[in-house]
């Protein structure tokens, strides 16, 4: 409704109001992923029988959608270079791989996930899947927000507006790269 | 301090009632200090006409040194404090004591009552000759006793004033710790870990017994003990 | 610059809180972004919120002192009804006053005005913040009109009691009460990163790092140290919910979980909280002082390093409220001595407030006072954390009275006292009117002589071994001592009497938003920014955004006739 406030547009940090604003939400969002991952390892160390759990994912899956992820940062990067250059059509183009490759990233989750619940590794199966499924469904939460933000922002990139948001939702998306860089072993691979 | 409200009937009730009492002394001090400079302030400065503040930028050595140097005496004064604090609490929780005729009671907590059993005439635990009460505990007046607390549900706290004591019960562990009566009497129980609807309705009593009361005691009970074995 | 205000917004604030039956109400009340608009919506919550939870005190406390009674406006308290209102009780004056009242009614009014700035940086957020909250506050209050009733497992939580209901026997209000809590943290989440980039991104041309009013400078803090410790207890806290409603077994150590766990996520950042809200307290008191005894704030520098100090060495200390909960009692001497430590800048904080006192010329005006009680019962409060902190102490200290008496003497001057003294002194800002002096003092000592003699007598039963969140002490043969009664009944009659004199509060504050005589700009003779705009600010604040040129606390400069100087007057 009213215009952006002549506060949004100052810069006495030295550093654009958005992109100040999204190292903050990454800061909070960093805490509340130690906290869990935190919890996983205190459990996972007191538990032995975590790693017999942890045998029953599936690895190859897992590296698979790192791949997909990875490559969808990429994509990101490529976005932010050309909203940099001003060029609205392709910064969008590229957030639309973005997403893309999040939409992917979760197909495949889906499909990992039922088959196994179908196997019977429910949440309340044992602590370890308690923990799997909540780490990682809140990670694939922070992956679906970033593909309806990521839309939106590529909507208006198209017609070259706000583009500097193509930078914030990058930034974003790295940070839920990473995210899933530290689960994947944890859940994965460590067994 | 705390012996004016309850009697000291432990071995180590008597050092806790002095932490307190260091303590009280020591930021009954500051405290007193600080709020009498405080108000004195407050009536030495009031508004006077024709009379403005003083401008004191509080950035000069001259002037910090007013603050640098109680805050220095306060750390000094948490030292002595840590050091008491710390002594107390190896004593009470982190070494556990042991006695020729040492015995060993087991505290079971749950929604909302006290189980203890007993180690009966035989001095020891899990034989048929076992005590079991429900808040109701015995213990025999200088003899060292080992407690092991568990909880079948939720957290309950097994606390004793008298003895200054104070622990949690956790289910699925069993802790273990110790006192060592040291005056008879009939005293409060409490659970003071909030454990649902009934937390506030499970006081158990402690009797302390000379050694004959408390063999009469046990004497009495000879012959129920069994049945109330089974029927927990 | 203010040209580049909207104009139909420009002059929105003519009739701003006069006649509120007009078409644009929902616009301007309900959906407004104005940082203004938000602020009152948070305080007015807040507000409503304090009200019901003074309203439990009392029920609580009449079941505590003349236990069966059936108690005026209530009945009679059964044991689940009371361990419900003590739990929310505790919750709400924490989490739905204190919070949003010193840090979001504060924050939101003060941060922009104090910095020269228009607004948030965020103003859309902003609003969301506050939508979250209220929902949050909502799903909290229906928690008690649900199958089984509202939640009485203390505001800590702690399971296994609040991770199954065949424990708690409130299957919907405990899942009621962990979201309402959740949610309230994700809206402070949001707030206080809109506080935090607004303060470091959108001050004032001129406004160096020490040119900031300490109390913007507190709550920025304050925002930071939530957002860095709040997160394990969210992750918690959905940990908790799935314990709770999937069968999960995070905390059940029947199950392999470990209930201690959650104690550990809970006070680190229970711990960290209790300086959230301590630190806006102080920054409010820090403005009003200075501005009554017409001084320099004493060593501004230190004030801002004491609260850095605070802020790092709370996240050292939580363990402090589990000595004896089954932890590695090796633990429990790292924890002591860390808990002692703080109490050195915190003490050094306090110095310094008494410092800045010394050659003033003080004028006792109502919201001086309440910054002046602030001073004074909050050191009450700190010393007796000493006690508890000491590991041997705190053995038989703990969850007695006497740790209650400890928290609402620190609470109580910061929600309370602190709030009072902050809405005093900002009222003529808010709204343009004076609050009326001779009732605001009146209420003043109608609050904090009752307050002592309230807290007092708890100290006592502290001592005497009297233990937390028991429905009725009576059945303890040692507790239910005439005398030790007796002091029970002087706190909830000091209890009745002080919530009796809040209708003078409240009388004084809604008159005199009519009938208060009209407030000038600057009605205190202060020197921060928000006291250069009108009263109240339009939308927008400011025709012209001002320009800094010196610190805020300059008052009796030497060489001046005037004893204050406005920090955007240009030499
Ligand atoms: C804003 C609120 C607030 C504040 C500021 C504090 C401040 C402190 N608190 Fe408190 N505390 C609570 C709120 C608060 N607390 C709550 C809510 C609980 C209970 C939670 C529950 O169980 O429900 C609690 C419980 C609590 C416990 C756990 C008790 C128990 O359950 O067994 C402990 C133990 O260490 C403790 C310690 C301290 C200390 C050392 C400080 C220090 O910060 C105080 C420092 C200040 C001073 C020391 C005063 C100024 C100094 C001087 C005048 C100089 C003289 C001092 C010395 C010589 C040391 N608090
Ligand atoms: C900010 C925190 C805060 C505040 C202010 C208070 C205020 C009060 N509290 Fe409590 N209390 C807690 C936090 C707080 N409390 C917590 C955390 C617990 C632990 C819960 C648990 O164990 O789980 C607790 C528990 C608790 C108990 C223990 C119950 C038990 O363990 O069995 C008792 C008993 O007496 C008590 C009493 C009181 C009383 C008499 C007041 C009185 O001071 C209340 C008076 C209230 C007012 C006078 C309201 C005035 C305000 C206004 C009029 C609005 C002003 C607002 C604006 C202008 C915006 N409180
Ligand atoms: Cu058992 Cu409280
Ligand atoms: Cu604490």
């Amino acid at each position: 409704m009213s215009a952006r406030p002549i506060a949004t547009t100052r810069t006495a940090a030295g550093m654009p109001t958005g992109r100040l604003a999204v190292w903050w939400v990454i800061v909070s969002e960093i805490v509340i992923f130690g906290g869990l991952l935190g919890s996983y390892i205190m459990h996972r160390l007191a538990h032995d029988a975590f790693a017999e759990q942890a045998a029953y994912t599936n690895m190859w899956i897992g590296a698979f959608n790192t791949f997909v992820l990875l490559t969808s940062s990429l994509f990101a990067v490529l976005g932010h270079k050309a909203a940099d250059a001003g060029d609205g059509r392709k910064a969008a183009r590229m957030l639309y791989l973005t997403s893309a490759g999040g939409l992917i990233f979760l197909t495949v989750k889906a499909f990992e996930w039922s088959m196994e619940i179908s196997h019977g590794f429910t949440i309340s199966a044992h602590t370890f899947w308690s923990f799997y499924y909540t780490a990682a469904g809140l990670h694939a939460l922070h992956v679906l927000a970033g593909v309806v933000i990521m839309l939106i922002v590529a909507a208006s990139a198209r017609k070259n507006l706000e583009l500097h948001r193509v930078e914030l939702i990058g930034l974003y998306w790295h940070f839920v790269d990473v995210v899933w860089i530290f689960l994947f072993p944890l859940l994965y691979i460590a067994k | 301090m705390i012996e004016r409200f309850l009697p000291a009937s432990s071995t180590f009730a008597s050092d806790i009632d002095f932490v307190f009492s260091l303590i009280f002394w020591l930021v009954g001090f500051w405290l007193v200090v600080s709020e009498v400079l405080f108000f004195w302030l407050i009536a030495r400065f009031r508004k006077r006409d024709g009379q403005k503040g003083q401008y004191i930028t509080g950035e000069l050595k001259s002037e910090k040194r007013f603050i640098t140097i109680p805050h220095l005496l306060v750390l000094v004064c948490d030292v002595f404090i840590i050091f008491f604090a710390v002594r107390v609490w190896y004593d009470v929780k982190q070494s556990l004591p042991t006695a020729p005729d040492q015995q060993t009671i087991r505290v079971v907590a749950q929604q909302w009552a006290w189980t203890f059993v007993h180690p009966g005439p035989d001095g020891k635990l899990d034989t048929p000759d076992d005590i079991t009460k429900v808040n109701e505990l015995h213990v025999e007046v200088d003899k060292l006793y080992h407690f092991q607390l568990t909880s079948k549900d939720v957290l309950h706290s097994f606390s004793v004033p008298v003895f200054r004591l104070k622990q949690d019960a956790i289910p699925g562990r069993v802790i273990t710790g110790w006192f060592q009566p040291t005056r008879t009497g009939e005293h409060d129980v409490q659970c003071t870990e909030i454990c649902g609807v009934g937390h506030g309705l499970m006081p158990a009593r402690i009797h302390i017994e000379t050694p004959e009361q408390h063999a009469s005691w046990m004497a009495e009970q000879g012959e129920f003990s069994v049945a109330a074995v089974t029927g927990r | 610059m203010a040209e580049s205000i909207p104009v139909d917004h420009s002059h929105a604030h003519a009739d701003d809180h006069e006649h509120h039956a007009e078409p644009g109400f929902v616009q301007k009340y309900l959906w407004s972004t104005d940082h203004k608009m938000i602020a009152m919506q948070y305080m007015f919550t807040g507000m409503a919120m304090a009200l019901l939870g003074g309203f439990f005190a009392y029920v609580f406390r009449m079941q505590l002192a003349f236990p069966g009674i059936e108690v005026p406006l209530f009945g009679i308290v059964s044991p689940h009804e009371y361990n419900a209102l003590i739990t929310n009780h505790g919750a709400i004056m924490i989490f739905w006053v204190a919070m949003p009242v010193l840090i979001a009614a504060f924050g939101n009014f003060l941060i922009p005005l104090m910095i020269g700035a228009d607004d948030m940086v965020f103003p859309k957020l902003n609003r969301l913040s506050y939508q979250i909250f209220l929902l949050s506050a909502l799903i909290l209050l229906a928690s008690f009109f649900v199958e089984g009733g509202a939640f009485g497992g203390a505001w800590t939580m702690y399971p296994p009691l609040s991770a199954n209901s065949e424990y708690n026997q409130t299957p919907l209000g405990t899942t009621l009460f962990i979201g309402a809590v959740g949610l309230e943290f994700v809206a402070f989440l949001i707030g206080g990163i809109n506080f935090v980039t607004t303060a470091m991104n959108s001050r004032a041309p001129g406004m160096k790092m020490y040119d900031i009013p300490m109390v913007v400078w507190m709550i920025v803090i304050a925002s930071i140290l939530f957002m860095a410790s709040v997160g394990p207890l969210i992750a918690g806290a959905v940990m908790l919910l799935f314990d709770h409603n999937l069968g999960t077994a995070f905390f059940d150590p029947q199950r392999g979980g470990d209930p201690i766990l959650w104690q550990h996520l809970f006070w680190f950042f229970g711990h960290p909280e209790v300086y959230v809200v301590l630190l806006p307290a102080v920054g409010i008191v820090a403005e009003i002082i200075t501005v009554f005894a017409r001084k320099k704030l004493f060593a501004y520098k230190t004030v801002l390093y004491t609260a850095f100090g605070t802020g790092v060495l709370s996240f050292t200390v939580w363990a402090h409220h589990q000595f004896i909960a089954g932890i590695d009692p090796r633990m429990a001497n790292v924890f002591t001595i860390t808990t002692l430590l703080i109490s050195v800048p915190i003490a050094e904080m306090m110095f310094v407030y008494i410092a800045t006192l010394y050659g003033g010329s003080i004028t006792l005006s109502t919201p001086m006072l309440w910054a002046l009680a602030f001073i004074a019962e909050f050191l009450i409060g700190g010393v007796t954390g000493i006690f508890l902190g000491a590991s041997g102490a705190d053995i038989y200290l703990h969850d007695t009275y006497f740790v209650l008496a400890h928290f609402h003497y620190t609470f109580f001057p910061i929600a309370i006292i602190g709030t009072f003294a902050g809405v005093s002194f900002w009222y003529p800002k808010m709204f343009g009117r004076m609050l009326n002096e001779t009732l605001g003092k009146i209420h003043f000592w109608g609050t904090v002589i009752p307050f002592n003699l309230i807290f007092i007598p708890l100290f006592v039963l502290g001592a005497a071994g009297e233990h937390r969140r028991i429905w009725d002490f009576t059945q303890f043969p040692e507790l239910a001592a005439a005398p030790l009664r007796n002091l029970d009944k002087l706190a909830t009659v000091s209890l009745v009497i002080m919530l009796a004199f809040q209708a003078v509060f409240l009388f004084n504050f809604f008159w005199s938003l009519r009938r208060g005589q009209k407030a000038g700009k600057n009605p205190w003779q202060s020197n921060t920014l928000e006291w250069t705009a009108e009263s109240p600010p339009p939308h927008g604040n400011w025709k012209q955004l001002p320009t800094v040129y010196r610190g805020p606390y300059e008052y009796s400069v030497p060489g001046r006739e005037q004893d204050f100087w406005p920090q955007n007057e240009p030499n």
